[in-house]
């Protein structure tokens, strides 16, 4: 199926004042693939996914997204398609309950009530946030913030999910509910972050970025388990793997200690 | 600065509005509505009128203690504006000396005269919006008004008014923080610094502006925000606002003090 097809072909961009954040960037994401992205601090991570929902435009290149070809017309149409997380919770809840912002989405898209009402309770199930359903966005800490906003954007079901750090405010067992949730999201997903266990779990692909350009792309367990690769972008092996690469002398000093 | 002291202010008139009381249940409409006629009766007196406004008192203390809301809360609340109100007041003692005779034949100009109703009125209509936010919760006012057939370009800017407030709020609080932490004893606190840190709340406001609206893109939006808020307008809600009605309207057109005065007399005598 072409129509979650997300495709970036030598996009570069430069914001206003001058940083050159993106350059000659190309990658080709079809239905249903996960794909991780991946870099340093300032790489350009954001960059790439404020793309994918026209609120940046490219420079130069060109951006496909399903069969449209993203500019300043088509965007709009873009963004029905593209559900979005972004970094700052804040910036998301914009409705005086949980409740109201959560329907805001599947209300705009023209369900019936009972529907809505329905999809709201399923959704912020997923992110366990259900007993906060009343509750205005200023009384919610940030890591529920998050689970809320994460919520308002599955509830409209979008055709492609894109996050930006969506795991960064979580508790350990609320960043489990979501992996386990993004596992069985069976649509295209593309997830910025720095919880590499979590892109690991999530995503077969990974992306790594550095200054604006992509230096790696390829399997997760492959990009991931290269530890000079990852060192060279700020970055360290996962956890999990660490444990893996490590295991053997682990056993061996537990039986020193024993003996 | 006691900048967080006022943002805890701000979110207790939130909290209020989130408890149940009797005022609390009824339907938003209702109260709105009736508060808009008490207000609209109480300035529709003439500007020498004092005796006749003071049975009104009868409606906020009513609501007050119906609701349970904090009396210190209210008054001090009160006393923050009320220098708006003696500013616009407080030139007509000076300007109106004409003398008037009060019943026992102590003679005052008939500005100070004034200067009283207005005061008096100012403290009704204030204590009467307050206590409707306090009972109804600023969305349920907003929703109301949506109901009501006001604009929804209006209605949507309260709600966004509502939600960012706190956010805004926030802001400012983490720079004046962040600023106080770095600067020791007075350096850093001047005016220069401030009006600088005024520039970067404004700059940071108008991103975050853009940031929502794509958010709000994002999501479907088309000017028009959907609300699923449901309102029961009740038995209770009707009998609330025809009392309020007749209460109002018995009060403006029979003069009520003058004829429990002059009752009272007549007892006496
Ligand atoms: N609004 C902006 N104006 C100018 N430059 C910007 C702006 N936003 C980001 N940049 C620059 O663009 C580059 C890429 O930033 P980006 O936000 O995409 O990084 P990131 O990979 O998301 O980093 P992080 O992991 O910290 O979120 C950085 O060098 C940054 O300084
Ligand atoms: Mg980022």
């Amino acid at each position: 199926m072409s129509h979650h097809l997300v495709a970036f072909d030598s996009v570069s961009f430069c914001y206003p004042d001058g940083t050159e954040a993106l350059n000659g960037v190309s990658f080709r994401i079809i239905h249903g693939e996960s794909v991780g992205i991946v870099g340093a601090n300032g790489a350009g991570k954001s960059t790439i996914l404020m793309h994918m929902n026209g609120y940046l435009l490219p420079s130069s290149g060109i951006i496909t997204i399903g069969d449209l070809q993203l500019t300043k017309k088509t965007r709009q149409e873009i963004r029905r398609k593209v559900g979005m997380v972004f970094q700052n919770p804040d910036d998301q809840l914009f409705m005086p309950t949980v409740f109201d912002d959560v329907a805001f989405g599947p209300l705009n898209l023209g369900l019936p009530e009972e529907k809505v009402r329905e999809r709201v309770d399923e959704v912020l199930k997923i992110v366990g946030c259900l007993s906060l359903k009343d509750k205005p966005p200023h009384h919610l800490s940030s890591g529920q913030k998050s689970s809320v906003a994460i919520a308002s954007v599955i509830a409209m079901q979008p055709d492609i999910l894109v996050m930006d750090e969506p795991a960064s405010n979580l508790d350990p067992k609320s960043r489990r509910q979501l992996i386990e949730f993004l596992k069985d999201f069976e649509h295209t997903k593309v997830i910025a972050s720095h919880d590499l266990d979590l892109i690991l779990d999530v995503c077969k692909r990974c992306i790594v970025i550095r200054d604006g350009r992509i230096v790696a792309d390829g399997l997760s367990h492959e990009i991931l388990s290269d530890r000079g690769l990852l060192e060279e972008n700020n970055l360290e092996l996962p956890l999990s793997l660490q444990r893996v690469a490590y295991g053997n002398d682990k056993i061996m000093e537990g039986e020193r200690w024993t003996t | 600065m006691t900048f967080d002291e006022e943002y805890f202010n701000i979110g207790y008139l939130d909290r209020l509005s989130y408890r149940d009381t009797v005022v609390h249940r009824l339907d938003p409409r209702g109260k709105v509505i009736a508060t808009m006629i008490f207000v609209i009766t109480v300035i529709s007196y003439p500007k020498y009128e004092v005796i006749p406004l003071v049975p009104f008192f009868i409606f906020p203390v009513l609501l007050i203690t119906l609701s349970d809301t904090p009396f210190k809360f209210v008054l001090k609340k009160m006393l923050i504006v009320s220098p708006f109100a003696v500013f616009i007041g407080i030139f007509n003692p000076l300007f109106d000396t004409r003398a008037v005779t009060l019943a026992d034949g102590v003679l005052i100009s008939a500005g100070w005269i004034s200067f009283l109703s207005l005061l008096i009125k100012f403290t009704l209509t204030t204590s009467s919006a307050l206590l409707l936010i306090a009972t109804t919760s600023f969305p349920g006012i907003c929703t109301a008004l949506q109901r009501l057939g006001v604009p929804a370009p209006f209605t949507s800017q309260l709600f966004f008014l509502y939600r960012y407030i706190f956010v805004l709020m926030e802001e400012a609080m983490r720079i004046v923080r962040a600023r106080d932490l770095r600067s020791f004893g007075s350096r850093g606190t001047d005016i220069k610094v401030f009006v600088r840190l005024i520039g970067i709340l404004f700059v940071r406001t108008v991103e975050r502006a853009e940031r929502i609206y794509n958010a709000m893109l994002s999501r479907g939006f088309r000017g028009h925000i959907p609300s699923m808020r449901q309102l029961r307008f009740t038995i209770s809600d009707a009998i609330f606002v025809f009392l309020t009605i007749a209460f109002l309207s018995a009060l403006r057109f029979f003069n009520i003090t003058e004829m429990i005065g002059r009752f009272v007399q007549e007892l006496a005598v």
